[in-house]
């Protein structure tokens, strides 16, 4: 195990590396530059930005230079844009309002998901199920964008209960839509995966052991089935923080929320590299570590995997 | 001699009507479809096949793809997945004619009158009163939205089926590949997936689109094909070589290389085609999440470029006005949904038809 470990992570490193290699060199594969506007700068301006940002030395020395700042000092450099400000800060900045609005999503899409997909698979073929897989589909297919406009337009424009949009703190009635809207997809996800590994362990024999000594049926299904019945939630925690990713990015954008996937957003458009460069980082680093700890806390859950 | 004296055994005529299999009870009269249970009557086609190949009959073999698609028909939803996407299809490829002809709008026609240039509510005409001429109202500039919504079908489906194809084109081959060659080959080409797996790809998309941004249109939409191909084709090449792992070793593959075929040719020839149910199941499964990045792309401003429209861009455009003029989210967004909603359905009902044993009860 602890092999296994050090192992995931000697590949992390140099995968976080190529990352950062890649999204440099499309930045400045890509036509134009950061300074390029509508109006042509005067030339002796232009030549001050080149030196300044050091884009007149060669580019295998300025890709040398932000490697190594990176490498050395986990420094980013400054942002082109907010002008003044790190990237460091902006990031330490708009981590909390993602993860706050993220980490409460994926509760209660646990809490949901759990429980609907629990009750489907343990009345299977009943119009619970049905109803519940049909709604589960629906959560799939309606894209988020789509679905946070409509309970906007419910919540906020028509019944006047919630506010429409701002960051507002952690505990505020602002957070209530953001959190519905990114939650959904995920509830939906959670429920049929439950459903379907709870199923198929239902049917194992340790379950049948299980309910001939005698147990009761909460017990039955609270101590032995949902252990087992979870791993497909467990292994979809990797691809959900993915999601997640991208939901923070949409949910942010419509309900205004000043964090990371507004600003990874803004910084695209903007063409501000450091910032870019940054932000990318830093999410696949997140991205890669959690892959980890998954793949450990699935060992930990299911004795039979062993690595 | 003695022989002579006996009569020819007559050839049987063809049986007419099904005679009870011995050691089965018939099925009562009005009994219901569901009730019968799955394997009884496969279990009396066999038999009743048998018997029919003793009687000298030529028999009809139920082959993978029949089978498959009689157990897709049993499934009410995949049945309707499978309609209401035909039905969706073709209207987004007739439906703009057909309006064009009922009505004269095309789906970019802006009225001449300046007081029509306004969002009209479906079903009403300018004056308020009720009207079959816009069934989902008009946009901003007086647009007919079911026009537009049906054009915009067209470019979200074509995303969606072409970058599958991309997106199968790859992964097929790199997981064949991978699948046949094996050993060290095999494991450094997986690793390199897994790492690919675990990186932030949509993100590294936004960064490709965003800086190539394309001037036309029609740039934009080769550049979201490749891009939404590129990174859809991890789970196929994942599939696919777990596949060719348990076919390379069967004698047809030994029989192919033993007539001296080449190994490109295996794979491609031989091997590949009996991949094909798996892969058919993941790439219908692959279509709407394609299309639903392709949505979150143009939501984000780096998908389809206007004058072209999808139905993420038109959802999108909805969302400026939706306290005021709600139908210009809700009828892109709506349709969208339904389609996607079938293609999920769709798949699902192949995946149970196809390979029982993926099959999540």
């Amino acid at each position: 195990m602890p092999l296994f470990i050090l192992r995931r992570l000697l590949i992390t490193i140099p995968t976080i590396l190529v990352v950062i290699t890649i999204t440099w060199g499309l930045i400045r594969l890509a036509p134009g530059n950061f300074y390029t506007g509508e109006k042509r700068l005067p030339e002796a301006i232009e030549q001050n930005i080149r030196e300044k940002y050091g884009l007149d030395k060669p580019w295998y020395e300025q890709y040398r230079r932000t490697m190594w700042s990176i490498v050395r000092h986990l420094d980013f450099g400054t942002s082109l844009k907010y002008e003044g400000q790190s990237v460091n800060t902006i990031i330490a900045r708009s981590l909390p309002v993602s993860a706050t609005v993220g980490i409460l999503a994926y509760l209660l899409a646990l809490i949901v998901g759990i429980v609907v997909g629990s009750i489907a698979a343990l009345k299977q073929n009943s119009k619970w199920d049905y109803a519940s897989m049909a709604l589960a589909m629906l959560g799939i297919s309606v894209p988020n964008f789509v679905l946070g406009p409509i309970l906007v337009l419910i919540f906020s424009l028509t019944l006047y209960w919630l506010p429409p949009s701002r960051w507002n703190g952690f505990p505020s009635w602002n957070l209530v839509l953001p959190v519905l809207t990114l939650s959904g997809i995920y509830m939906a996800y959670i429920a049929r995966l439950t459903r379907a590994g709870m199923l198929e362990v239902l049917r194992s024999d340790y379950i049948r052991t299980a309910r001939a000594k005698g147990l009761s049926e909460r017990d039955v299904v609270v101590k032995h089935a949902l252990r087992g019945g979870l791993m497909p939630v467990v292994s979809f925690t990797g691809p959900a923080l993915a999601f997640l990713l991208t939901g923070t990015v949409v949910v942010e954008r419509i309900f205004a929320l000043p964090g990371l996937g507004n600003y990874f957003i803004q910084a695209s458009l903007n063409r501000d590299e450091p910032l870019i460069i940054g932000i990318v980082a830093f999410i696949a680093i997140t991205l890669l570590l959690m892959n980890l700890l998954v793949d450990i806390a699935y060992a930990y859950l299911d004795p039979r995997v062993r690595y | 001699m003695n022989d002579d004296d006996r009569p020819l055994p007559e050839p049987q005529p063809p049986k007419v009507e099904p005679t009870p299999i011995p050691g089965t009870i018939p099925p009562p009269v009005g009994m219901l479809d569901r009730d019968v249970i799955h394997t009884a009557p496969e279990a009396a086609i066999g038999e009743a096949d048998l018997r029919a190949a003793e009687a000298g009959e030529i028999v009809q073999g139920t082959s993978l793809w029949k089978d498959a698609w009689q157990r897709l028909l049993k499934n009410k939803l995949a049945v309707f997945g499978m309609i209401v996407v035909a039905i969706i299809s073709v209207a987004t490829l007739v439906g703009p004619f057909i309006i064009k002809w009922a009505t004269g709008l095309t789906p970019d026609y802006i009225p001449t009158d300046a007081a029509l240039i306004k969002s009209i509510p479906p079903f009403t005409a300018p004056d308020g009163s009720f009207s079959w001429t816009h069934p989902m109202g008009t946009d901003n500039q007086g647009r007919d939205i079911l026009a537009r919504v049906l054009q915009g079908g067209q470019i979200s489906l074509m995303v969606g089926i072409i970058s599958t194809l991309v997106s199968l084109l790859i992964g097929v081959s790199y997981g064949a590949t991978a699948g046949y060659l094996g050993g060290r080959i095999d494991n450094l080409m997986m690793r390199l997936v897994d790492v690919l797996y675990s990186l932030p790809y949509i993100i590294i998309v936004i960064v490709l689109l965003s800086m190539f941004r394309s001037q036309t249109a029609r740039g934009q939409l080769l550049l979201l094909f490749a891009a939404l191909g590129s990174v859809s084709w991890l789970t196929m090449a994942r599939i696919v070589r777990g596949q060719v792992l348990s076919l390379k070793n069967q004698e047809f593959v030994l029989a192919a290389r033993a007539t001296g075929v080449s190994t490109p040719r295996i794979i491609f020839r031989h091997i590949v085609p009996n991949t094909l149910g798996p892969v058919i199941v993941y790439a219908t499964l692959t279509v709407p999440t394609v299309m639903l990045t392709e949505a979150f792309l143009s939501f984000l401003g780096f998908g389809v470029q206007p004058p072209m429209a999808s139905w993420g861009s038109l959802a999108t455009d909805g969302i400026q006005n939706i306290a005021i003029f709600p139908w210009q989210l809700i009828f892109p967004g709506v349709t969208m949904a339904l389609t996607l909603f079938s293609l999920n359905f769709l798949g699902d009902g192949l995946r149970d038809a196809l390979d029982p044993q993926m099959r999540k009860f």
